[in-house]
């Protein structure tokens, strides 16, 4: 009898090509997707070395970062330009290294198109007990289907496309428990903003997270894509939601998923991916569903995590001076002075979107806030960008595009958009934005920016009452 | 890549922690197509502070950061790897580093040298007018004052970085493997197949 194996380790053991002497591992990649930021170098490598990519199947390209939101044909349905020199000369680096390494592309203004993160679960191309990859980190995303997803530098993307394989060592395994039930308007952006400011942004340097517990089994399958996205935002390279009936009822019938006997097989091997009883993590962190109430960020880390009731934290707080030091030059950033009531914090930008939050679940979390109610005055913006042109589809046959447009939100097309200032979506210097998005990095929205991290329903809430609001206090009240 | 056995010369004193990628590299340096030119960019929140240690001409050209804990967290960007380089940086050393970014720091034959708090302290106050030197041999970074602080690294990452190895070109001569492998699993997991 084999010992008790995590999921992480059966993924693992299932992807071992060679095992060293020293334990780093050639490890296979069963899907590799590339977007135009961090692939132009890697195909060049390529090119230059006279390679080949030798699993061009294994691989799906599209463009998300660099997109402008705004509308992308013109009346007589030709292409319209993108005004951004080196934007441009990015798009159409991997419109041309796509087709010319035989690699599927979908283009910028193909319905299927999208964030690489949505669009790869949503095609049923990301699968449970798969190794994918992309040269983005928040690919640890995919792990809300039960994929070891990880993010990747340009270098290995490199290497995957020569040799569909990755040199790694096995990481360390974390089990993050979270029992019992979420509280009313509690969603699961709060709960990972609650785990991350428990764990601290380099808490799971060198795991690899497996979320466990009654809250992530009775999670939809777009929550699980949720938290799995943000562990890297708590240092953990990838984190890992089972496989389970939720899973396979989202993938089931999904373009690239596996179909007649291949899904039965399939779904009878996903199965048996489960963590065995008695097997043991590396670590185990707990949390009580009662205890997470609506989160967000004060500062320029996502661990700067406090629930919406709270107050901005005194820096001296902190028991390590390195911190002290930190939340100081954040609340000088920030614009903050310690003791403000968080939902004292006006707010004139607000962002619904990321590969974090902009599948249709939280375009319905948003605008289920958002009608019936207008944006408030002192908002200068309020964007919503669903997340692939298929949810935008889908968000339109609901008719929340409407319900945002008549509030006052700007209803855009699909991309990375505000996320990381590489396309016309930024937040001017100085000026705040709640965001559905998932860093609140120094200038992460553009120069100057100041971030504050939350949930797709308390964007909306802050949106319509123009500062940072216990979404609580709308939901259930008439508008 | 160069082969590197050490490294030695002044250290710019960062200290600080979770410095994360959009500090080292800005998104609106990342349209770029080649690797080179990046170092322009390096730190350009930092660098508009007064009396940054990146202007400070003590330590123009200095091959070596002393960080605080969580350094290069955040992004897969390799970018942040390439300005470093660019700005003739050679080696980090910090409490710890994001698993990503030390991964892009090795391919880019920068070593990332992980010690303690108590020894990344005293080299910051050391640097502040002395050169450090890391040596990949003996793994060990020494100053001027004796210390020698001993650190730990991948054999096969210190291997590779001395030697200078092309990683893809180590892996390519394992093409018999790989097929092996993708033989295997077309039959065990037939579903992979796209």
């Amino acid at each position: 009898m084999t010992a008790p194996r995590t999921l992480y380790e059966k993924i693992w053991d299932a992807h071992v090509v060679e095992r060293r002497d020293d334990g780093t591992c050639l490890i296979f990649i069963d899907r590799h997707l590339v977007h135009e930021v961090t692939s132009p170098q890697a195909f060049e490598g390529l090119r230059s070395a006279g390679r080949k990519v030798r699993r061009p199947d294994l691989t799906l390209a599209v463009p998300d970062h660099n997109l402008p939101t705004t509308p992308r044909v013109g009346a007589d349905g030709e292409r319209l330009p993108i005004a951004d020199v080196e934007s441009a000369q990015q798009l159409a680096a991997l419109e041309k290294n796509a087709p010319a390494f035989g690699i599927r592309y979908i283009d910028a203004i193909a319905p299927e198109q999208g964030i690489v993160h949505v669009v790869g679960p949503e095609q049923g191309f990301s699968l449970p007990g798969t190794t994918i990859v992309c040269g983005d980190s928040h690919t640890s995303c995919h792990g809300g289907l039960g994929a070891l997803a990880f993010g990747i530098g340009t270098s290995e993307v490199e290497h995957v496309l020569a040799t569909q394989t990755l040199l790694l060592k096995p990481s360390k395994t974390m089990e993050v428990r979270v029992d019992g039930k979420l509280g009313f308007g509690v969603s699961p952006k709060d709960v990972v903003l609650a785990i991350i400011g428990k764990i601290g942004a380099a808490g799971g340097t060198g795991y690899v997270i497996e979320y466990t517990g009654s809250v992530f089994r009775e999670m939809s399958v777009e929550g699980r894509l949720t938290v799995s996205n943000m562990s890297i935002e708590g240092g953990a390279r990838a984190g890992l939601v089972a496989p389970d009936d939720t899973t396979f009822a989202y993938l089931k019938g999904r373009p690239m998923a596996p179909t007649g006997e291949n899904w039965d097989k399939a779904v009878a091997w996903w199965r048996s991916l489960a963590t065995d009883p008695g097997a043991r993590y590396d670590k185990v962190v707990t949390l009580d569903a009662a205890d997470i109430a609506p989160s967000l960020t004060w500062g320029t880390s996502p661990e700067d995590v406090v629930p919406i009731t709270g107050v901005v934290p005194d820096p001296m707080s902190f028991a390590d001076p390195s911190k002290q030091e930190a939340a100081r030059k954040s609340l000088d950033y920030m614009g903050l002075a310690p003791g403000t009531r968080m939902q004292d914090v006006a707010v004139e930008n607000i962002f619904i979107g990321s590969c974090t939050n902009s599948r249709i679940e939280d375009l319905r979390a948003a605008a289920e806030v958002a009608k019936g109610r207008h944006v408030a005055s002192n908002i200068r913006q309020a964007l919503v960008v669903p997340g692939s042109g298929l949810v935008k589809r889908q968000a339109e046959a609901e008719g929340l595009d409407r319900i945002f447009i008549e509030a006052g939100f700007q209803w855009r097309e699909p991309g990375c958009s505000m996320c990381l200032a590489m396309n016309p979506d930024k937040v001017p210097a100085g000026e705040r934005c709640a965001s559905t998005s998932n860093r609140n990095f120094v200038g992460r929205q553009g120069p100057g920016s100041r971030t504050h991290l939350v949930s797709p329903a308390m964007a909306a809430a802050a949106a319509v009452t123009g500062r940072l609001t216990d979404v609580r206090d709308l939901l259930g009240a008439s508008a | 890549m160069e082969p590197i056995t050490t490294v030695e010369g002044r250290a710019f004193p960062l200290g600080r922690k979770n410095v994360d990628t959009d500090v080292i590299i800005p998104a609106h340096y990342l349209k770029t197509i080649t690797r080179a030119g990046l170092g322009k960019g390096a730190f350009e929140t930092i660098r508009a502070e007064p009396g940054n240690v990146f202007d400070d001409p003590a330590y123009a050209g200095a091959p070596i950061i002393i960080a605080g804990d969580n350094f290069g967290c955040g992004s897969s960007r390799e970018h942040a790897a390439w300005a470093l380089g660019d700005m003739g940086v050679k080696a980090v050393i910090a409490p710890s580093f994001s698993d990503i970014f030390s991964g892009n720091a090795f391919k880019n034959g920068i070593v990332t040298v992980v010690l303690p708090q108590e020894a990344v302290d005293r080299l910051l106050a050391v640097a502040k007018d002395h050169p450090i030197t890391i040596d990949l041999e003996s793994r060990t970074v020494t100053t001027p004052f004796q210390d020698r602080f001993t650190f730990e690294i991948d054999p096969f990452r210190r291997d590779c970085l001395m030697n200078g190895l092309d990683e893809i070109g180590l892996t390519l001569a394992r093409d018999a493997a790989i097929a092996a492998y993708e033989t295997k699993i077309a039959v065990e997991r037939p579903w992979l197949a796209n």
